[in-house]
């Protein structure tokens, strides 16, 4: 599939910006910390404009972004509907979970429960937006179980790296933020790799002689495309990358996306702050980079049936 | 809404595409491209025509395929449009509504004032069928000649889908394949046309006719001969002639 | 189901109304010319369709035809006449007036008429109107006219004219309803488009066997029960071998050869002398069989006769005579055509010939076809049934594009012949107005005594010599004509040889032209062989003028093709949509088996650039020359209404004239009679064609079928009703032969006499074609070739926004074991080596091509800048034209003298003999095919190309789009 780039920086940056009111909800619910003015200003300032920009960002891939409005309407079968619909509608509890924190520094009460719905909306919305991938029949890469945990996991860890970053610039010491921060690291990790050897170890899908219906007749293979420049459709789904790239970038987004970020996170838990905000702030650029290329290639590997009709011998 | 209506009439219009006659002309594909430019979804535009890549909306591509290695091979040609599913996946996934399904004859379409340009219908399609018009930013596809099939300032005879009239070789047939007893489901029957990619569960209402095996005497064990006529020692004489000699043939 | 605000229901107009007017004119974005229907609307086309009622097409439109909206709105129009300013080959020119352009023309034209008509070489290549340029051509009084046949398919013609009296394609077809059974020989697509593919569904839908004989599969032959990948060159040999296991197991129909052919007829032994191998014949000249009745020799056309077979006999005076028959069957019986002899040339398994042998004898006499029609043959017999043997035939340019064309297609007649299948139910049929005498009594003009300046040629410059004396030769035996046509190098040229003009007028031979005059003919690419060449003497010059070697050309083309580049003065035609044009009986009707035909095109839009019909432009041309058809006694101009004015008023013969519809001033007859002035307007109301439905009886064996015979000299298809004698033996051919043998008045110049000798035998003979025989096969060790796409056509569909998206490159499809056994993967750039030259192309492996032979598509290679693309366009820099490694002359042998790269008895272009090697591209894929010209610049005055076309919106119903995004 071609890796549209406004898809990807929209599904990495709300990704992290749900992951970021997740975690504040959930500290807030479980009264873990104070409500801070100020850290939660700016915790929700982030989680916020990342959000926002991402749902901006998506629309730039319309024909018609003056309407994207309409999209809210199908949240009876379509899952991009239906995201579009949370997108909204978490707004409501979030404004007021952080009117609470941030206006009237109080987290307890009713605003508790504007902390909870928070998590949940946080939760159902990522989940929606790894539906719309995990529902198409079409293309084996997404349409499997792993899809929407590594959705998940990925924005709670990208969450957490900036809530780490948070909590180092206001200096709280909470122990949970190092232990979520170590273990939703090794939870993105680990359910990537198993993402990948699932990939990699996946038969084909549907073969060119179930698309053709022309098994009997022999192995099938296209001789002449119906036209020779690229069409829509090919340009759309027929983005192929080479095993050998592939295995390179999956190297750096291992790099990017987990080692780096994760041991920044680890060095930074006890140090001076001289050491540990640059680092936090690093391993925040380092996280968004690596979920980016990991992104990237959740389109680039992904192989539609489509291309099945334009010489792919699998799908 | 776009969950897949009920469909009361149980009419389901589609194609029925004939695998052994197709010569891979690429006459309904172009005729479609002319007739769909100007009509229900016009137009259908083309991105640098005249350039390097020229490339454009089509309703109907004719792909060849290879079957099987040296000899016993085969060549197919391959007609591809939309199948007019009846789990149409591109219906469910439209955020807009705009991807619908027809209750009255199951014909897939997209409302082009509504649809977003969001392509997610094309990622959902398994056939290829959608294609995107960037110029107008609206996804479109096959409309089964929808300003055809009905159009009562046609004859009766010619309210049929331009790829199916124009196929030369009359290998496309259109019809109501919900009709058990109708000339297409009659004709799907007895040469087991079958769906593409069934395991995905769309249900493609279109079908596809396979070619025919080769003819029997074909690569047979002991092939046909013609046995020389028994030679006769005058025969060999007379150059083998002899046997017309005693013919008596008038004019 | 209610959709709410959010989801509007689509309001969907179901009956929109698709034009407010149609007009029928006939397709011409190819030969086939199917009745079309334009959908006008708002003032423009909204859509082309194919008319249901027109016999060729029956309503159904092919690729390119429904394209046609995309030529007519090309951006390579061209818009007003050019004149050269710049060198020639480099596209600068200077938009003229008509006026201006016509003056130049009529005195470029009147000086050569004045002083030597036969330097005007006057040549065209896909155009319709043949009737009218070959009798403008014999009008102006030069020989060097004609069509693009020669480089076509002549041997086709030829072969098929001189034996049957007709042929495939234009001429006949099979019965496809009826047929059984069906060989196709060498065809990818053919002038029948459309009624072949609706001939071969019907075929296959009745359960019928079809055979493809083709070195590769693709097209028709995909669809074939049985394809069986040839050796290119060797369907003769494949051929003859049927023949011989036929003779073997006499299944033959020797009833059918006793009626019908000349194979009874005595042929006189008498080696060494003049009359050796020619008919004996009684003192009326008529020939003679022997009647084994009487037991002495008669008339053989006599009806009651019953002729020997075989055997020798002596005539009155003495000779001796044998039955063609003998000497066919002794030939062919013979080893030298056993189907093992067949496999090592054809790669086909002698088994399988002997089971296709089996097959065809099996259709025909087991599974006979009866119908209860009774006709009357020649000789006023009634038979109450025709009797159909069901096996089929039809043959193209796989046959005919080679240098052993002409008898390989006398051999797959002399096949049918033999099976009794020759305009039978189930088998071939003529289309009126064949059959024809074969050949038929019209002779080639241009002799020395037929040439006076100023004045016409007695007949046509083409035609069918019979013998050594219709030659068109000097006394010393060299060509008369500039493209050699009817010399000792190609006798029966009967289509001419335009593929050999540039060349010949660049080497003067015979003699300088002055003006090279041409109509529709890419001729500096895709038409010619040796592109590169033929570009170099175009623009060559002598060395002491300083002038071109070829003076001056004129040339009309409608669109800015690789050939326009070359003119000196171009004058612009109209598209199809905007002209009139006649295809006429006299040139290549459109008839079916059961109807003579004719058909027009009518303007359905106006030029909105200032162009001209070039017919009309021809007219006017011709009458501001003087030329006497062409002009009254006053010296007015005959035609003031242009071509239209010329299709209704002109006539041929008393009676004949362009149209045979609604003939005489009240336009009830048909076929002749008087022009009729409302006879376009007939025709329009018609659909644009018109059509005489021949009456059952008259359906099949037209060659003797008296009704047939008798209406077809009523409306002057043919001279007299007489039977028309399939010629298995050819004595025309036997008279060239005798004269090589030293006898005659007109012999061929020593250094032709072996060839002729050779070449000229009167029945037909399979040999290898020449290039492999005159280059070391070892070097070359591989057969090229090419095939026409469906949806495109020659060059001329590049410039289409639709075809080209379908066709805008051409790989080398190469076997895939035949590729590994180089290492050569898809997608690889290899060389492309002949004896000539090579080209750099792209791989693309197959399984379904025979593993000697390497293909591409015919003429998708363009120039770049030419027909108004891009200059980087995929045309010019991934596609690629063969014929740049295709020499139009053989490799000289010793005596320092080439023969053009064709047919020795018919000059056909052999385009498919052509032996290649592959070599890797190594180090050199810079991705591009080689060779590479200059960028043409395209005419100011031509549109400038646009980014995005959105042909259609017009008719949106959504109008929000005003500015392209
Ligand atoms: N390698 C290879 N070469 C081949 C062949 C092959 O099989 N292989 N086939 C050969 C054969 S059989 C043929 S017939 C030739 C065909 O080759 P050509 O005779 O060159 O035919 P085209 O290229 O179709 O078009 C000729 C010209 O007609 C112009 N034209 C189109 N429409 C009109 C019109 O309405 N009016 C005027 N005035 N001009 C028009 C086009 O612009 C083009 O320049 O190619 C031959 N060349
Ligand atoms: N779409 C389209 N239609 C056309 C044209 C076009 O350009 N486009 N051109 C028109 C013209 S001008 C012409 S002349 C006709 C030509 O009509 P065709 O003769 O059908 O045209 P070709 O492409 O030359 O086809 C030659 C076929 O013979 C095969 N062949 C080559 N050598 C041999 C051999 O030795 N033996 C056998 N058995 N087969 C062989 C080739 O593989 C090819 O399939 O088509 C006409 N129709
Ligand atoms: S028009 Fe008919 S024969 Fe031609 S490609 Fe389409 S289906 Fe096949
Ligand atoms: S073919 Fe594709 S576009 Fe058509 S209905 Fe089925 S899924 Fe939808
Ligand atoms: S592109 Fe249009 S039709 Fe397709 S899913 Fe998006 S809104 Fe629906
Ligand atoms: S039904 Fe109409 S729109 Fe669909 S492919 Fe055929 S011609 Fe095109
Ligand atoms: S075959 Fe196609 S291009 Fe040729 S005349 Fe018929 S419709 Fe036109
Ligand atoms: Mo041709």
């Amino acid at each position: 599939m071609h890796p549209a780039y406004s898809v990807i920086f929209f599904t990495t940056f709300s990704g992290a910006g749900y992951g970021l009111l997740f975690l504040m909800g959930l500290f807030a619910a479980a009264q873990w910390i104070d409500p801070v003015r100020w850290f939660g200003f700016t915790g929700f300032f982030f989680a916020f404009s990342m959000i926002v920009s991402g749902l901006i960002a998506s629309t730039y891939h319309l024909g018609h972004p003056e309407r994207a409005w309409r999209a809210l309407s199908q949240w009876r079968s379509s899952w991009l509907s239906r995201e579009g619909i949370l997108a909204v509608t978490g707004f409501v509890p979030f404004s007021f979970f952080a009117m609470g924190w941030v206006i009237f520094e109080n987290h307890g009460g009713a605003w508790r429960l504007m902390a909870v719905l928070t998590i949940l909306f946080a939760v159902l919305t990522v989940y929606a937006t790894s539906m719309i991938y995990a529902t198409l029949r079409t293309v084996r890469a997404w349409f499997n179980r792993h899809t929407v945990r590594v959705y998940l996991a990925f924005s709670l860890w990208t969450g957490s790296v900036w809530f780490n970053l948070l909590a180092h610039l206001f200096d709280l010491h909470t122990p949970g933020i190092g232990m979520i921060v170590v273990i939703t690291g090794i939870l993105a990790l680990w359910l990537k790799r198993k993402y990948w050897m699932f990939l990699d170890t996946s038969p084909t899908w549907v073969p060119p002689e179930h698309a053709t219906g022309l098994g009997d007749l022999g192995s099938v293979k296209l001789l002449d495309a119906p036209n020779t420049q690229e069409n829509y459709v090919q340009q759309e789904m027929g983005f192929n990358i080479a095993r050998k790239h592939a295995e390179k970038l999956r190297r750096w987004a291992f790099f990017t996306y987990f080692l780096i970020p994760w041991s920044l996170a680890l060095i930074t838990f006890e140090s001076d702050p001289w050491i540990k905000i640059p680092g936090a702030i690093l391993a925040v650029i380092m996280v968004m980079v690596g979920t980016m290329i990991e992104r990237w290639l959740f389109f680039a590997e992904a192989k539609h049936t489509t291309m099945l009709y334009y010489g792919a011998s699998d799908s | 809404m776009t969950e897949i209506p009920q469909n009361t009439s149980g009419k389901k219009l589609g194609l029925v595409i004939d695998l052994d006659i197709c010569v891979g002309c690429h006459a309904c594909a172009v005729n479609c491209k002319e007739w769909n430019t100007s009509g229900h979804s016009a137009p259908l535009p083309d991105n640098d025509p005249f350039g390097q890549n020229a490339e454009g909306v089509w309703f109907n591509r004719v792909h060849t395929f290879e079957c099987g290695q040296g000899a016993d091979s085969r060549t197919v040609h391959f007609p591809r449009s939309c199948l007019h599913c009846e789990q149409p996946a591109c219906v469910e996934v439209c955020p807009t509504g705009a991807s619908y399904k027809r209750a009255e004859d199951g014909i897939v379409l997209v409302n082009e004032d509504i649809c977003i340009g969001c392509k997610l219908c094309s990622w959902a399609c398994p056939y290829g069928a959608r294609e995107y018009d960037g110029d107008s930013g609206v996804m479109k596809k096959c409309t089964l000649c929808i300003d055809r099939i009905y159009n009562e300032n046609l004859e009766e005879t010619d309210r049929v889908p331009v790829c199916v009239s124009t196929c030369p070789a009359n290998a496309r047939h259109f019809g109501d394949l919900g009709d058990p007893i109708s000339e297409v489901s009659r004709m799907v029957e007895e040469r087991q046309g079958y769906d593409l990619m069934p395991e995905l569960h769309y249900q493609p209402v279109n079908k596809y006719l396979p070619p025919r095996p080769k003819s029997a005497d074909y690569q047979s064990e002991q092939p046909k001969r013609l046995t020389p006529v028994a030679a006769r020692p005058e025969n060999e004489e007379a150059g083998g002639l002899f046997r017309w000699i005693d013919r008596v043939l008038t004019r | 189901m209610t959709r709410g605000y959010f989801e509007p229901i689509e309001e969907i107009n179901t009956s929109p109304t698709i034009s407010d007017e149609i007009k029928y004119t006939t397709c011409y974005m190819c030969d086939c010319r199917c009745g079309i229907k334009v959908h006008m609307k708002d003032g423009g086309i909204r859509y082309i369709e194919g008319n249901p009622d027109h016999p060729v097409n029956k309503g159904v439109l092919c690729a390119k035809g429904s394209a046609g909206i995309m030529n007519h709105y090309s951006p390579a129009r061209l818009t007003k006449p050019l004149k050269r300013v710049g060198e020639r080959g480099k596209a600068e020119f200077k938009e003229i007036e008509w006026d201006e352009a016509l003056e130049l023309a009529s005195k470029w034209l009147s000086d050569i008429r004045k002083s030597d008509p036969r330097k005007l070489a006057f040549f065209t290549g896909r155009d319709q109107s043949q009737a009218l340029t070959g009798w403008w051509a014999s009008q102006f009084g030069t020989p060097n006219h004609a069509a693009h046949g020669g480089f076509c398919s002549v041997n086709m013609a030829a072969g098929g004219i001189y034996t049957i009296g007709g042929s495939f394609w234009e001429f006949g077809e099979p019965d496809w309803d009826l047929t059984k059974y069906m060989l196709m020989f060498g065809v990818a697509e053919a002038h029948d488009s459309n009624p072949i593919k609706a001939g071969l569904s019907k075929l296959k839908k009745n359960g019928a066997k079809f055979v493809s004989l083709n070195p590769i599969r693709t097209g028709y032959s995909a669809i074939a029960d049985e394809w069986i990948g040839i050796r290119p060159g060797t369907d003769g040999k494949f051929i003859l071998a049927l023949v011989h296991e036929l003779l073997k197991a006499d299944k033959i129909d020797l009833d059918y050869i006793v009626r019908y052919t000349n194979l009874p007829w005595l042929v006189i032994q008498n080696p060494g002398g003049a009359d050796d191998g020619l008919f004996a014949r009684g003192i009326d000249g008529e020939p003679v069989c022997w009647d084994t009745g009487t037991n002495q020799a008669a008339d053989a056309r006599l009806a009651g006769v019953s002729p020997a077979l075989t055997g020798s006999f002596r005539l009155d005076d003495n000779r001796e005579a044998v039955p063609a028959f003998a000497l066919m069957a002794t030939r062919y019986l013979g080893e030298e055509y056993s189907p093992e002899a067949a496999e090592q040339e054809t790669g086909v398994s002698a088994s399988t010939i002997r089971r296709i042998a089996a097959e065809i004898t099996e259709t025909a006499f087991e599974k006979e076809i009866e119908i209860d029609q009774p006709w009357t043959d020649w000789a006023g017999r009634r038979h109450n049934k025709m009797i159909g043997r069901p096996v089929s035939m039809h043959a193209m340019r796989g046959i005919s594009a080679h240098s052993n064309g002409f008898h390989t297609c006398r051999a797959l007649h002399l096949l049918q012949i033999l099976l009794g299948s020759i305009d039978c139910p189930g088998g071939f049929r003529y289309k009126p107005p064949f059959p024809k005498a074969a050949p038929p009594p019209l002779k080639p003009t241009g002799k020395a005594d037929q040439i006076t300046p100023g004045a016409p040629m007695a007949g046509p410059p083409l035609g069918f010599p019979a013998g050594p004396e219709d030659l068109l030769v000097m006394e010393d035996g060299t060509p008369r004509r500039i493209d050699h046509a009817f010399s000792w190098e190609a006798p029966i040229a009967a289509h001419g040889m335009m593929h050999m003009v540039i060349t010949n007028a660049y080497n003067q031979d015979p003699y300088p032209i002055d003006l090279l005059f041409m109509y529709m003919a890419n001729m500096s690419w895709n038409s010619s062989m040796n592109t590169a060449g033929t570009k170099e003497m175009l623009t060559a010059k002598d060395e002491e003028t300083g002038d071109y070697k070829i003076p001056k050309i004129l040339y009309s083309d409608a669109y800015f093709s690789e050939m326009v580049a070359y003119a000196d003065l171009v004058l612009p035609d109209t598209t199809y949509l905007e002209r009139w044009d006649c295809i006429s009986l006299l040139d290549k009707p459109v008839c079916s088996a059961e109807a003579a035909a004719d058909s027009i095109r009518q303007p359905v839009v106006e030029p909105d650039r200032d162009v001209r019909p070039f017919q009309s432009v021809l007219i006017d041309l011709g009458a501001r020359i003087k030329l006497p058809g062409l002009i009254n006694e006053d010296g007015s101009p005959k035609y003031p209404g242009g071509y239209p004015d010329y299709i209704v008023n002109h006539e041929r013969a008393p009676g004949i004239g362009s149209l045979a519809g609604w003939r005489g001033e009240d336009g009830k007859n048909h076929g002749t009679g008087a022009p009729n002035k409302n006879q376009l307007d007939r025709y329009i109301e018609n659909g644009c064609f018109w059509e005489h439905k021949l009456p059952p009886e008259q359906h099949y064996f037209k060659h003797a079928n008296r009704d047939y015979l008798e209406y077809a000299a009523s409306v002057g298809f043919i001279e007299a009703s007489n039977q028309i004698i399939l010629q298995v033996y050819s004595e025309p051919i036997q008279k060239f032969r005798l004269a090589a043998l030293g006898h005659g008045q007109i012999q061929p110049p020593d250094e032709h006499r072996e060839r002729i000798e050779k070449y000229f035998d009167p029945m037909p003979i399979w040999y290898p074609p020449f290039e492999g025989e005159a280059i070391d096969t070892k070097m070359y060790p591989m057969h090229a070739l090419t095939q026409r796409p469906m949806a495109m056509y020659h060059s001329w569909g590049s410039q289409n926004a639709w075809l080209r998206q379908i066709h805008g490159t051409n790989p080398l499809y190469i076997n895939r074991k035949t590729a590994e056994s180089f290492d050569i993967e898809d997608g690889d750039w290899v060389w492309v080596i002949s004896h000539h030259s090579k080209v750099k192309a792209q791989v693309r492996l197959m399984e379904g091509v025979n593993e000697l032979t390497v293909w591409t598509w015919n003429a998708i290679g363009k120039q770049s800048g030419a027909w108004n693309l891009d200059p980087d366009s995929p045309e010019s820099k991934k596609g690629f034209l063969l014929n740049h490694v295709i020499s139009e002359l053989l490799p000289e042998k010793g005596d320092g003298f080439r023969y053009a790269n064709s047919d020795p008895v018919t000059g056909q272009a052999a385009w498919y003999d052509l032996r290649v090697r592959i070599e890797k591209a190594n180090g050199q894929e810079n991705e591009i095919t080689a060779p590479q010209f200059d960028t043409l610049q395209p005419p100011e005055a031509l549109p400038k190309r646009p980014k995005i076309l959105r042909y259609g919106r017009m008719y949106s119903r959504i109008q929000e789009l005003e500015e392209p995004k």
